[in-house]
């Protein structure tokens, strides 16, 4: 939903909500009791309260964060330098491909930068080779080396 | 890490959200015909091998009203890459943060983190707090706004285990 929230739209309860479950719930049978105890809001309150906060939009869902690469498959970032008269064409090309997940223009001599999704490692090479054949252009990959992130929240 | 047939039932079945109910697991069970001790358990064991990352709330950081986002890119000396990287990816305003191989001569930028902000001026600012951050251990910085999507299909699962 690319909508802003209106001012009126969360009370209290629901920014307390929205801050505090961004942090990791415990996988219990009763995961909202101990939040429930602290805030005095029953714990049956606090799941219809997400259940609305999703119907407006506040949350997109409350439940596991799943690492794709540790299922299986391989990830890989990459990016294009397009001419400006070609940016439609290389889009086409690029975009026809499955295992494109993503694909963002960015302002940059680089300016197209798309995410490859493979079901094997190897498949990454292959699929940028190809598409490498098929633009003409250099491919650029930016595999990952390392991930950091722990600290993003949104403070509603 | 290996997953098996129903650890990927678990995933498939709660990767649009879990039940909201007071006992969410005990729903889950009760739709994939297991116990909640085991839906418990597996969930446990993949969140301990880094399959699950956490069980929590994914704002919708547009509808809160951080509605600006650009991608910092910073070259970093290499043997203070690894621990600065973990400094920035801790900063409550980057969602993520990696480290990356340069691609020279037309790339010389190896760490690579998301800034979100409510303006652009906000997402500038806030890129000027990275800046202080990485000090003298970085040698070169821009940051790419995007400009349109041109594709975005849903990360899919892949089926069979």
């Amino acid at each position: 939903m690319r909508q802003i929230l209106s001012d009126g739209a969360l009370d209290p309860l629901d920014r307390l909500l929205i801050n505090r479950l961004q942090d990791g719930l415990p996988i219990t049978e009763r995961p909202f009791a101990a939040l429930a105890a602290e805030t005095g809001l029953p714990e049956v309150d606090i799941a219809t309260r997400l259940t609305r906060l999703r119907e407006i939009g506040a949350i997109t869902r409350f439940g596991p964060f799943i690492d794709a690469a540790a299922m299986g498959g391989a990830f890989c970032l990459c990016a294009l330098a397009v001419p400006d008269d070609r940016f439609d064409e290389v889009m086409t090309l690029v975009n026809a491909h499955p295992e494109v997940a993503h694909n963002y223009e960015r302002q940059h001599r680089l300016n197209m930068w798309f995410v490859l999704a493979c079901e094997r490692p190897e498949d990454i090479a292959s699929v940028a080779g190809l598409i490498g054949a098929e633009t003409g252009l250099k491919v650029h990959l930016f595999p990952k080396l390392q991930e950091f992130f722990i600290g993003f929240r949104v403070e509603a | 890490m290996t997953i098996d047939a129903t650890d990927r039932r678990i995933l498939q079945a709660t990767a649009g959200g879990l039940p909201m109910t007071a006992a969410p697991y005990a729903e889950v069970a009760r739709w994939l015909n297991l116990t909640t001790d085991e839906v418990m358990e597996r969930m446990r064991a993949m969140q301990a091998s880094g399959v699950i990352r956490r069980v929590a709330v994914a704002p919708n950081h547009y509808a809160l009203g951080m509605v600006a986002n650009g991608m910092s890119v910073w070259d970093v000396m290499d043997d203070r890459a690894a621990d600065l990287g973990r400094q920035v990816g801790a900063l409550p305003f980057v969602s993520h943060c990696y480290l990356r191989p340069r691609s020279l001569p037309d790339w010389p930028y190896n760490l690579f983190a998301m800034i979100h902000g409510a303006s652009r001026n906000e997402v500038e600012a806030l890129r000027a707090c990275i800046a202080d951050l990485l000090g003298d251990a970085c040698r070169g910085r821009d940051i790419l706004y995007s400009t349109r999507i041109l594709k975005k299909t849903g990360m899919r699962l892949a089926d069979g285990g």
